[in-house]
């Protein structure tokens, strides 16, 4: 597995997996028992535990043929519910690097944008022959090009969009957003000595 | 582009400082942790080197993970005990009052801010918790987030945002009797979708919204990220002023006159331009009650699950799989769908109205055979005002077990959970799979009202067919 994210995110090579559905919620990706830790360490191996008992061995991120993949792709609403940053915390540590998909939920989406993971969109028909593809042809390596916003194989591209903001973080390696926040200080200061409710309301 | 909302306002008020890349420095008035996701937060900013900014606007309390049995330390689950000691060092560590168990003021973090006066009209709310939506019943700006963003706004008391859009819920009417803002809330969810506020603040507006109490504001305001909306929020108003004054947390004396005309002119004007509306009609909502695996598939009680062909095309799948899972079939009334457990609590519907409503079902009847049913007030303040009520009594009398404070069943990270297949009445949020402690168990979502009417039919009742008894 390579290691997490660091600095300047442009691009995502690696072999894809899908996981297919729509509102796939963040309980099944990391169901609510592993958030019992005061560490990230172990989600990798619990990333999506009770859709892959269920399935037996059969569920993407247990197949043999997905193993290593690095690009996730689903479909829409992806990760909604709760805040948890376990869930894309278990993705990563699982291997994955970037995420596909028709729509995200946003807090989710946030809390990928916040580890160096980029969400990309693309239409529900383009996903579904992405995901198609990617069943018909695990073993090839895709690109994913935050730069051209592409998706590509050896033999096909895609355009799939990242909205303007993160894209720029990304590529800037400014996606952790800390030292920015740092950074105005002294604004924040200013801005907490004009706000009333701060300041018993006496400056209203 | 909305303009002269309370959101935009808010915002404005907020506003740090332009991010390179787009986003916008939002600083955070009330920053809200918890034992869930904040280890990993402090973990980081011990390895930054860095300090908590505000710790005198950073409030904490334990509510996930409390056992509501016995809640004497240390803690039966190591793992439970070590995330708990593990806030405590952390809060010591950095000056930050926890409100831990036993202080008289522990509770679920979004039933404790609200009756302890923090949570005020005009702030930015944010918390680790998808919940934290709560708030904005007082006219804040109030969302959830995740740990990164935790370790930000403990590090920065301000978090790199995008603006949303504001869409009005305008609901005209009055809600009929027998039916709750948790009814409402799931009406507007069924109606627009899990993904429909994706990229939107709610607003809630209209007669049927500014009727409801500060708790019932709560209840409609919590569940909008189950719509998608990240936030949601009511303006401030009379009801709002009645609410806060005398809170430990809120103004007081000349400071007070002040606050009020400052959170006046917080609400959105009357010209104010929103970038969507839709209007609801609160007469025509009956008590809705989810029969799937999210909380958009709801029906009212008179309803039965619909077959495929009623549904939109994108809708199918998930119901399909909603089918089996739930072991539901179209066409079912949802009226007489068997129980097995009854949960009463949560950041949802664990306030005392919530209570109140529940017991006035229970009064005098009581828990059917076979049935298990529990209440678990949302904070030690409930607990005591409801004891106080004799409320205690009354579920007590009627074959419920009444808990310690937390946040419990909603997502099973204490011990109450459901085993195997069960299937629960949930006066909480989420109905996903496995969501309640059991990967196979099923959730079907209601007013504590209906919850209390299940438990005592041993399944899916109107409780508008019960005649009430509200004693107190």
């Amino acid at each position: 597995m390579s290691s997490f994210p660091s600095g300047p995110v442009s691009q995502v090579v690696g072999r894809a997996l899908v996981v297919s559905g729509e509102d796939i919620d963040t309980d099944r990706i990391i169901p609510a028992r592993f958030l019992k830790c005061v560490s990230f360490d172990a989600l990798g191996d619990q990333v999506f535990a009770d859709d892959r008992r269920e399935r037996k061995g059969e569920h993407p991120f247990d197949q043999a043929r997905f193993q290593g993949a690095s690009i996730l792709v689903v479909n829409g609403n992806f990760g909604c519910g709760s805040s948890r940053e376990h869930a894309p915390q278990a993705l990563m540590r699982w291997g994955i690097r970037a995420v596909v998909g028709v729509s995200f939920a946003e807090i989710f989406y946030g809390n990928c944008l916040a580890l160096g993971i980029p969400c990309a969109t693309a239409s529900a028909a383009e996903v579904e022959a992405i995901q198609r593809q990617v069943h018909d042809r695990p073993d090839q390596t895709w690109s994913l090009d935050l730069e051209a916003e592409q998706l590509s194989s050896a033999d096909q591209q895609w355009g799939i969009a990242v909205d303007e903001g993160p894209r720029q973080m990304l590529l800037s390696g400014r996606w952790d957003a800390t030292s920015q926040l740092l950074a105005h200080g002294p604004e924040v200061q200013q801005l907490m000595e004009a706000l009333p409710y701060i300041n018993g309301f006496s400056n209203v | 582009m909305s303009s002269g909302t309370l959101y935009d306002k808010v915002w404005d008020l907020h506003r740090v400082a332009e991010l390179p890349g787009g986003s916008t420095q939002l600083f955070v008035g009330l920053h809200l942790i918890h034992e869930v996701t904040s280890p990993q937060a402090f973990a980081a900013l011990r390895d930054k080197g860095l300090s908590v900014r505000c710790p005198e606007r950073t409030v904490a309390t334990v509510d996930h993970i409390v056992p509501t049995t016995s809640q004497s330390r240390p803690f039966a689950d190591p793992l439970a005990e070590e995330m708990l000691s593990t806030l405590e060092r952390n809060c010591a560590d950095h000056g930050i009052t926890l409100n831990g168990i036993g202080s008289g003021r522990q509770g679920i973090v979004h039933v404790i801010a609200p009756e302890l006066g923090l949570t005020q009209p005009g702030m930015t709310v944010a918390c680790g918790d998808s919940h934290t939506s709560t708030h904005g019943a007082f006219g804040a700006i109030a969302f959830g987030i995740g740990t990164s963003q935790v370790r930000d706004v403990l590090a920065s008391q301000s978090l790199a945002m995008s603006k949303l859009k504001v869409r009005r819920i305008q609901v005209n009417g009055r809600l009929s009797d027998g039916v709750s803002a948790k009814d409402l809330i799931l009406h507007v969810i069924r109606t627009l979708g899990v993904k429909g506020g994706v990229g939107f603040a709610y607003e809630f507006a209209g007669p049927a919204v500014e009727a409801l109490s500060m708790e019932e504001r709560m209840t409609l305001c919590n569940m909008a990220i189950e719509g998608g909306a990240r936030c949601g929020y009511v303006n401030p108003d009379q009801v709002t002023f009645d609410y806060l004054s005398g809170r430990a947390g809120a103004p007081s004396g000349a400071a007070w006159d002040r606050a009020v005309s400052w959170w006046r002119g917080l609400a959105s004007d009357p010209d104010a331009v929103v970038d969507d509306e839709v209007v609801f009609d609160a007469a025509s909502i009956a008590p809705t009650v989810t029969w799937g695996i999210t909380p958009g598939q709801g029906l009212g009680i008179d309803e039965c699950i619909p077959q495929l062909e009623q549904l939109e095309p994108g809708e199918r799948p998930i119901a399909e799989e909603a089918y089996r899972y739930m072991d539901l079939q179209p066409g079912t009334a949802i009226a007489g769908v068997p129980v097995d457990v009854c949960f009463i609590g949560s950041c949802t519907n664990g306030r005392l109205s919530d209570l109140r409503a529940a017991a006035a079902v229970a009064r005098g009847r009581h828990v059917a055979d076979g049935i298990k049913a529990f209440v678990v007030p949302g904070s030690e303040q409930v607990a005591k005002a409801a004891e106080e009520e004799g409320l205690d009594r009354v579920f007590q009398d009627a074959g419920f077990e009444w808990r310690e404070p937390g946040c419990s069943m909603c997502l099973a990270m204490n011990p109450d959970r459901l085993e195997g297949r069960q299937i629960s009445a949930s006066s909480s949020n989420r109905n996903f799979k496995g969501r309640q402690g059991s990967a196979s168990g099923r959730t079907l979502l209601m007013s504590p009202a209906m919850v209390a009417a299940a438990a005592v039919h041993g399944q899916v009742t109107d409780v508008r067919t019960l005649s009430l008894q509200s004693a107190v």
